[in-house]
């Protein structure tokens, strides 16, 4: 068995973003099924755009069309692709010189071996049918019929959008395997049994739960297993009013830090089964655990805490760990 | 200026770390070796500054979880970089140029095997026009290699050669994830894995952690009596866009270097080229001529741990210097894609006559 627990985490996001007014024209082109470049100071034409002149640095104002068609300058073979790029299986990437423009745009070409492509290629636009103004709104192929750029351009000439783009969404999304420290590993594991393990640092002998790799005060591990009773008390607590996606309980609640009897540090939970505005600090609190069938290695094996009873704590006993 | 030396160096490099992305636990024995090696406490130490990214492991925060392992109460004087941690020398450097601090200790980790590295770093790129389509290192340091050939400037068996020279030399570093040489007829006989670079071609994906550790004037000579002193320390980028990169070049590295006082008299060069064909393209850039050893570590081909493969060719380069097996050493650290930003740190026996 491996010393650390894991598990598979996706972090995800849509990025919003803004594109402002030379990538906006760019992808407004790809909207509409055409490629905007631009002549830099140079006299190099460039696609995609580059916002600034890499010369200059003055912003870049001096757009170019450019045909549909273009040549490989260079290429590989994705042999094995991963997720979002735009075939999921085999494929080319490659650099692509498209007519009238002196530097590459690096994009995919479909083809479905390594042998039909090659340097010097020809090559063509396969715009997508529903386009938003995106990269992805295009692919390259093979121009196996060799026909001249000008008179493709004078047979489709696509329209003109009047409006420009003004901003695109990106999404983003990373598959990791997340590992817990061999510290947090005890921890889950000591959960699983029903059990709270901390660790005391050598040092200065403070009992992290839950235990960590290192004693942040004294930059040492913390190597002795401390089991820890589920009772402690509330040091601080916010009552949560607003909704949230994902929100597991109706609000109003109580999110409190709990300080379980010996720790020197508090355990973030939920505090029910009493009235939100009778929560406090000093609050004695206990653990209530799901049935025993439902556990795992989770800190949600504990359901929430619940008031013990007991007569509040006294501050001086609590006023080190806010 | 003053004068500063590389003092300290130690390293973890492996395939696949089972711990946490933060890798605390990975920099408490690092953090023990420099001061075993150093003869200090952490209250010797100055300034901290490490380099690495959340990205990496998909651990928000990872970076102020790994300070953990300085332990810092009382407070340090700390700061961060999302780059190699060559580049928290960097600031480091900067920080002892200032007279506010002595001594640093720089230090970068990396659980790159905790995702799909090639494809994380598809976020280095431009957003609007390239990370979209996802275009992985892999290959798009294909398409740099290809450019070279298709142009004369190197071929398969140059960089075979490389590789070959590359895991050869890592037969005896011990920190070495990938080892072992055999023959370019054989490297070129095993397939390709994205047309024109075979797997040996690139850096085996490695987690690590890595410290350095600088300090100034009598504080070096304390430390060693051949400190590695920093005579030359300078880094470049070149632009976002491919379209307007020479791929072929790497210009910023040449201006790194040109900036560090040029290679006159370099003895050992570690390069930091994460895939063969880029070796051949710095040794250009960089003016190395064939009388220099290169990568006697074993280089990056043998073990590159994301955020701190650079950072260990400084060390790599320092320890050269420590042992007397050269007088003049460089350690080159790359970020971004396809060569796109380059540091340059070349050290030296002796401080005297350089202007720092």
């Amino acid at each position: 068995m491996s010393r650390t627990l894991s598990a598979p985490v996706t972090v995800a996001f849509d990025y919003t973003r803004s594109v402002g007014p030379v990538l906006g024209r760019f992808l407004t082109g790809l909207r509409d099924g055409h490629f905007i470049g631009a002549r830099l100071s140079d006299g190099r034409v460039v696609v995609p755009p580059p916002e600034f002149d890499p010369v200059t640095h003055q912003a870049t104002a001096d757009f170019v069309d450019l045909p549909e068609t273009g040549t490989v300058t260079s290429w590989t073979w994705v042999s094995e692709p991963v997720a979002g790029q735009p075939f999921d299986r085999p494929f080319a990437f490659a650099l692509v010189t498209l007519d009238g423009a002196t530097s590459p745009i690096l994009h995919a070409v479909d083809v479905t071996s390594a042998a039909e492509v090659s340097t010097g290629m020809r090559v063509r636009a396969r715009w997508a049918a529903e386009r938003t103004g995106a990269i992805t709104d295009v692919v390259f192929v093979p121009d196996a019929l060799g026909v001249p750029t000008s008179e493709v351009e004078a047979a489709a000439q696509p329209a003109r959008s009047l409006e420009q783009l003004t901003g695109i969404v990106t999404p983003v999304s990373l598959d990791y395997t997340y590992a817990a420290s061999p510290e947090e590993s005890a921890f889950f594991q000591g959960l699983s049994e029903g059990r709270i393990l901390g660790q005391r640092c050598p040092a200065c002998e403070k009992v992290y739960v839950p235990p960590r790799p290192a004693c942040p005060v004294d930059g040492v591990p913390t190597v002795e297993e401390i089991e820890l009773p589920d009772v402690g008390t509330v040091t601080t607590f916010c009552i949560v009013n607003v909704p949230f996606l994902g929100q597991k309980i109706t609000p109003p609640y109580v999110s409190a830090y709990i300080l379980l009897d010996g720790a020197d540090i508090a355990l973030q939970h939920l505090i029910l089964e009493i009235p939100v505005e009778e929560v406090r600090m000093g609050l004695r609190v206990k653990a209530v655990w799901k049935p025993r069938e439902e556990w795992g290695t989770t800190i949600e094996n504990i359901s929430h805490f619940a008031p013990t009873g007991e007569p509040d704590a006294d501050f001086d006993t609590y006023k080190h760990h806010l | 200026m003053r004068d500063v030396a590389v003092v300290g160096f130690a390293q973890r490099q492996m395939q696949d770390f089972d711990g946490s992305p933060t890798c605390a636990e990975l920099l408490i024995p690092i953090f023990a070796e420099c001061y075993e090696q150093t003869g200090w406490t952490k209250k010797d130490v100055g300034f901290w500054c490490s380099g690495s990214s959340d990205y990496l492991a998909g651990r928000s925060f990872s970076f102020v979880s790994a300070i953990d392992a300085i332990g810092v109460l009382p407070p340090v004087n700390e700061s961060h970089v999302e780059m190699d941690a060559a580049w928290a020398l960097y600031e480091a450097w900067i920080k002892i140029q200032t007279g506010e601090v002595d001594t640093a200790l720089v230090f970068g980790f990396g659980k790159a095997s905790a995702g799909v590295l090639r494809r994380t770093l598809a976020l280095q790129l431009d957003p609007y026009t390239l990370t979209p389509l996802w275009p992985d290192t892999v290959s798009i340091a294909a398409l740099q290699a290809r450019l070279g050939i298709d142009a004369g400037l190197w071929d398969e068996a140059a960089m075979a050669e490389v590789v070959n020279r590359s895991l050869s030399d890592a037969e005896k570093n011990e920190y070495a994830v990938r080892a072992g040489g055999s023959s370019v007829e054989d490297l070129l006989a095993r397939p390709m894995y994205a047309d024109p670079l075979r797997k040996h071609d690139a850096a085996p994906v490695t987690d690590g952690a890595a410290a350095l550790v600088l300090a100034a004037g009598d504080r070096a000579r304390e430390v060693r009596e051949r400190p590695a002193w920093i005579t030359g320390l300078a880094h470049h980028t070149d632009g976002l866009h491919f379209g307007t990169r020479d791929l072929t070049r790497s210009e910023s590295a040449a201006r790194a270097v040109a900036a560090a006082g040029g290679v006159d008299g370099v003895d050992v060069a570690e390069l930091h080229a994460p895939f063969s064909h880029q070796e051949l393209i710095l040794r250009a850039e960089l003016g190395l001529d064939a009388g220099v050893r290169i990568n006697p570590s074993g280089g990056p081909l043998a073990g590159n741990p994301m955020f701190t493969g650079g950072a260990i060719r400084i060390g790599e380069a320092a320890r050269r210097i420590w042992d007397g097996t050269a007088d003049k050493a460089l350690g080159h650290a790359t970020s971004g894609p396809a060569l796109q930003q380059n540091l340059v740190c070349v050290m030296e026996t002796t401080s005297e006559g350089t202007g720092n």
